[in-house]
């Protein structure tokens, strides 16, 4: 496999250092693997910290910014990010007006979040902490780690930056993440895996003529092999298992989102698979993003990412934003 | 067992899980997202590195050392979930500058009982718990029969060896291996092979001074 990189080892750090070259409204702390608002925190405003492993980008660090994330921690490819990064990028973001951190649902983001937690109580700065676990693919039972967090954790990063950006308080800040999350579900499904640098192969194979059904955002497989089919089938398929999740009617926010390595002309015809789909179930979609926002490096496929709008969850998502990922009012 | 003979099960590890790296790596491909043995490399190697350049007078040093580096240098779940185990042990260890056998079951206990607080895994589950637990219980059972320390440490690693094997055949309710449901029965967890080779690298020591 291929890859631009100058080796396994230096990939974070490289494209950390890219980052910052190329965005000055970042503060990028190479080594703590931090990156933060370029002009520092807002006095009086909560401050949102979210972070994961590398790999998925722009998730995290390209949406910090205006209206949006104040801080994200970047971890090795597809590996959490450890408290002392954290804690600092919870101090760095402390206006006084206390902490967001967005904890996507898996056990290694769950525990080092969970620590960073503790840490910054301590330190006497309050935290709250909202779990994003959208993904329908996955039963929430006793019998599994729970609903792994993806799409949503996009629209959840938004939507609370929005409002914290207004001004409001911890509490609030945080149940606006938590109703995002609830309101949402999403789905994805991959033609390829794809390879984590320092592996240097595959972590898994698919046939030429095989997907994975229910993938997470680590190139992990997913629930189940399926044939390729025409995208409107395998759009169908991702959209009848968030159909069975929750009621799809009324405004829906939609985002069909590239794994990495899917182009674009493939997106929107899996978008267009969707909106027909939608339209037909009586709902309608006001808004909507195309592209790649949560990706898993080169892994070629789609997730889909639904949430049930409410008026102030779409003022919210109209609100500006300016991140490197996503910029719009400004 | 004083702290150089900690200093040199961590070296132990340190070779092992590099010397294993790509086997583990293998494991977490087929269930999981195929990092478990780049992160433990990288976790030990820098464990290494904070050894050499700090003071650990005794054998709890060296734990809480261990420890606290693999938390802030590994992440995922293995950093926290091992870091607690080191922590964990080095606490029930004390200040003594000598361990003995008992002790060093004590400490074990605590590892275990560190690693389940956190991640709230019992055995059957297919983690690293299905291998430390019956090795932590072979192990205590040995010392309390009096077994020679040679023994013990049989044990121990028969017992590690016989649960990461075991989870072959179990159905993953933890971590990311569950998200794949019936698919990960068939697979070894890459944890409880990591906690094998970890008691192992502990055994091997044992051996190499007594002889």
């Amino acid at each position: 496999m291929k890859k631009l990189i100058n080796s396994p080892d230096t990939v974070v750090t490289d494209a950390l250092a890219g980052m910052a070259a190329a965005h000055p409204s970042l503060a990028v702390d190479i080594e703590n693997k931090v990156i933060t608002r370029a002009g520092g925190p807002t006095e009086g405003k909560v401050g949102l910290v979210s972070g994961g492993g590398s790999g998925h980008e722009p998730l995290h660090g390209g949406f910090v910014g205006y209206g949006m994330l104040d801080a994200a921690c970047a971890g090795e490819v597809f590996t959490s990010p450890v408290p002392d990064q954290m804690i600092v990028a919870t101090k760095a973001v402390n206006g006084g007006a206390g902490v967001v951190h967005l904890v996507k649902n898996y056990t290694g983001d769950i525990l080092n979040f969970q620590m960073a937690a503790e840490l910054a109580e301590d330190e006497g700065i309050e935290v709250v902490s909202v779990v994003i676990n959208d993904d329908v693919a996955v039963q929430d039972s006793l019998y599994t780690a729970g609903r792994r967090g993806t799409g949503a954790t996009v629209f959840a990063e938004k939507i609370a930056g929005a409002l914290a950006e207004r001004g409001a308080p911890l509490a609030e800040v945080a149940a606006v993440a938590a109703e995002v999350n609830e309101r949402s579900r999403s789905f994805g499904v991959a033609l390829t895996s794809c390879t984590v640098p320092a592996a240097g192969k595959p972590t898994f194979e698919l046939a030429e003529q095989e997907i994975e059904l229910g993938i997470g955002i680590h190139g992990e497989p997913g629930r189940t092999r399926a044939p390729l089919a025409p995208a409107g089938e395998i759009a169908a398929i991702a959209m009848d298992a968030i159909a069975a999740d929750i009621p799809l009617d009324g405004d829906l926010l939609v985002m069909v989102n590239g794994m990495g390595g899917t182009p674009l002309i493939e997106l929107y015809g899996v978008f267009n698979e969707v909106n027909r789909y939608i339209a037909g179930r009586g709902a309608r979609i006001t808004r909507n993003l195309v592209g790649n926002y949560i990706t898993s490096l080169e892994m070629q496929g789609f997730s889909v990412t639904v949430c049930r709008l409410t008026d102030t969850l779409a003022d919210l998502w109209d609100a500006p934003v300016d991140t490197p990922g996503l910029r719009w009012g400004r | 067992m004083d702290a150089e003979f900690f200093r040199a099960w961590i070296a132990e590890i340190a070779a092992v899980v590099e010397a294993q790296r790509d086997h583990l790596t293998q494991l977490d491909s087929a269930i999981g997202d195929a990092d478990h043995g780049i992160n433990l490399s990288r976790g030990f190697t820098a464990v290494q590195a904070a050894l050499a350049q700090t003071d650990t007078p005794t054998p709890a040093s060296v734990l809480l050392l261990t420890g606290s580096t693999l938390i802030s240098k590994v992440g995922g779940a293995s950093g926290p979930l091992y870091g607690t185990a080191f922590r964990r042990a080095s606490k029930a260890l004390g200040d003594e500058p000598e361990v003995d056998l008992p002790a060093l079951a004590g400490a074990l206990e605590a590892a275990l009982a560190g690693v389940q607080k956190l991640g709230a895994a019992r055995e059957g589950e297919k983690t690293m718990v299905d291998a430390l637990a019956p090795a932590s219980a072979a192990f205590s059972k040995a010392v309390a029969e009096g077994a020679s320390s040679a023994d013990a440490l049989s044990a121990l690693t028969d017992a590690a060896d016989a649960g990461a094997q075991a989870t072959i055949s179990m159905q993953a309710l933890k971590g990311r291996a569950s998200y794949l449901g019936p698919r990960s029965v068939g697979h070894e967890d890459p944890g409880a092979a990591s906690t094998a080779l970890i008691l192992h690298a502990l055994r091997d020591v044992a051996t190499a001074q007594a002889g």
